[in-house]
């Protein structure tokens, strides 16, 4: 079910660990969702000059953190921020439709990674992260829900 | 050096190879129609009944009490819609466990919405049912108990028969799923006082697409399928021959020496549950310790997510299972693993190992070796297990 891309971002994934003095850390999703992901980014001069990334999911979760990881490193900010999660799925030769969220997951980890940054940096205010999963699976939920021709 | 282990016979089970071969002429030569009066309509007929009485003898039934369905799901819809329906002046309660299969579940879901009362009973950490809550749980409305005979999942074998006197002492029908159970324990519907039981033959070496549902004789149920007069008028469509055939051939193979049969499968899931839960800290097995069929195996590894074990075993070639939301297709774990009280994180990691006849101890010794491993890659990848780390 899954492309031979995300199998070997599964397999042998990028960026896996931690950045000891990352200068942006932010973790998205909750276990009780099934899926956390948690970024380091290390910023120089505006430029992603480092990502890695640990992550509690399934394939899907780990494929698109790896391949997210890749894809911001050498990105100033502005640029990274416009990472979408419809390109982190298609640079993975695309994910199952159940799968989709979790490239919404990584999208989420890079803007709270970001975010964390701009605090840090005092560029700007307090911030709150814990809003991402809740909301996630409720749309989700949803979602699935308006499938349901079954009832 | 390619792998290829396969260890989820509770999700299916090969055809064997002497099921297959009686089950061959019936797709060519003999194909007539049982329920035509010709010599090739009797012949195929004469097959059908030799098959109802070894699925009778299997169960210590009468054959007129078995009746051939298109599937275990099929066999539990129609044993509990068929009750309900068919007993609707007596009552509309319904009492069931909270880790039935799905079949049963979604089943009782849905007659909640026609109008029935369901009492869904808890399950203790093991799964097991409390033959006592069965009986507080009835009511003067109280038409039908479904209790599962084994799990799916986590393999708990409930009391079935404490369960069924109590149901036989106060007058209501029982029914069980017997799916995960039959072929692995031995089972006298006579000595249980189980008034239903369903069974689906891909489960124990037959083929897939049909099953059967006992009906205790004088039992009012109504037809689930309605159309010609095949199975005493109970059960139209017609008769599915070679796969009936497979079933019977299959579950007289299976049934024989029971015993004798489970103990090398319970030898490999011993030696499977010591070995890991030595070997992989930070691991439970979900499930009763004895009261377990006899090939299955549910763990739990914390700080991990059962699709990414399911993957990474696959590539190294072992086939198994996972009560995870990612393998559900929704985004809740399994309810079975909730009900037995463990927290969705540790329920997103479960795997599940089903061993069958065909596995031999070389392949259990493989799992047992690649399986530490593997589950510590994913731990080292896992933002849980950084602060447990840490104390260690």
């Amino acid at each position: 079910m899954y492309s031979e891309k995300v199998m070997d971002h599964f397999m042998n994934p990028r960026n896996v660990g931690e950045i000891k003095d990352a200068d942006g850390v932010g973790q998205v999703g909750n276990a009780k969702c099934g899926d956390i992901m948690k970024m380091y980014l290390k910023i120089e001069n505006n430029i992603i000059v480092d990502a890695k990334f640990k992550t509690f999911g399934c394939g899907a979760a780990v494929a698109t953190s790896s391949i997210s990881t890749e894809m911001v490193v050498g990105k100033n900010i502005e640029d990274a921020l416009k990472v979408t999660n419809k390109a982190v799925a298609e640079a993975l030769d695309g994910l199952p439709p159940q799968k989709m969220h979790c490239s919404n997951l990584a999208e989420e980890a890079i803007k709270a990674a970001i975010d964390d940054y701009k605090v840090k940096k005092g560029l700007k205010e307090g911030h709150n992260l814990d809003q991402a999963c809740s909301r996630r699976c409720d749309d989700i939920q949803t979602h699935l829900h308006d499938d349901d021709l079954e009832n | 050096m390619e792998k290829n282990i396969y260890f989820d016979h509770a999700a299916t089970t090969p055809v064997r190879s002497e099921v297959l071969e009686a089950m061959m002429p019936f797709f060519s030569d003999k194909f007539g129609n049982a329920s035509s009066v010709y010599g090739y309509g009797r012949e195929s007929k004469k097959f059908v009944e030799d098959s109802r009485d070894k699925v009778a003898k299997a169960l210590g039934a009468q054959s007129k009490e078995i009746f051939f369905t298109g599937s275990g799901t099929e066999a539990d819809n129609w044993a509990i819609k068929g009750i309900a329906y068919g007993n609707r002046n007596k009552g509309n309660h319904i009492i069931t466990s909270s880790i039935e299969h799905h079949a049963v579940f979604h089943t009782c879901n849905y007659l909640e919405k026609e109008g029935f009362e369901v009492t869904y009973l808890p399950v203790d950490k093991y799964g097991l049912v409390d033959p006592e809550q069965v009986r507080q749980a009835i009511k003067p409305e109280t038409i039908l108990i479904t209790i599962m005979y084994a799990n799916n999942e986590i393999g708990t074998i409930q009391p079935i028969g404490e369960i069924g006197k109590i149901a036989k002492e106060k007058g209501v029908i029982f029914h069980t799923d017997a799916v995960q159970a039959v072929g692995a324990i031995d089972i006298d519907v006579e000595q249980l006082n189980v008034d239903l039981l369903s069974l689906s033959a891909h489960k124990f070496y037959g083929p897939k697409g049909v099953g059967a549902l006992y009906i205790r004789r004088g039992t009012k149920i109504t037809p689930f399928m309605h159309g010609g007069a095949q199975e005493r008028g109970k059960r139209a469509s017609t008769e599915n021959v070679p796969g009936i055939v497979g079933l019977g051939k299959a579950i007289e193979i299976a049934t024989t020496n029971i015993a004798v049969t489970t103990q090398h499968i319970k030898a490999l899931r011993d030696r499977t549950i010591d070995e890991v839960l030595k070997n992989i800290p930070y691991t439970r097995l979900n499930g009763h310790r004895e009261k377990r069929l006899p090939g299955n195996i549910n763990f739990s590894f914390e700080f991990i997510e059962g699709e990414s074990l399911l993957l990474m075993l696959d590539m190294k070639g072992i086939a198994a299972s996972s009560g995870s939301a990612c393998t559900s297709g929704s985004l809740d774990p399994s309810h079975v693993l909730l009900a037995i009280g463990l927290p969705h994180e540790i329920a997103h990691g479960s795997l599940r190992i089903t061993i069958g006849a065909e596995n031999t101890q070389e392949e259990i010794d493989y799992l047992i070796s690649i399986l530490p491993s593997i589950v510590e890659k994913l731990r080292e990848m896992s933002p849980l297990y950084e602060g447990v780390k840490k104390i260690n």
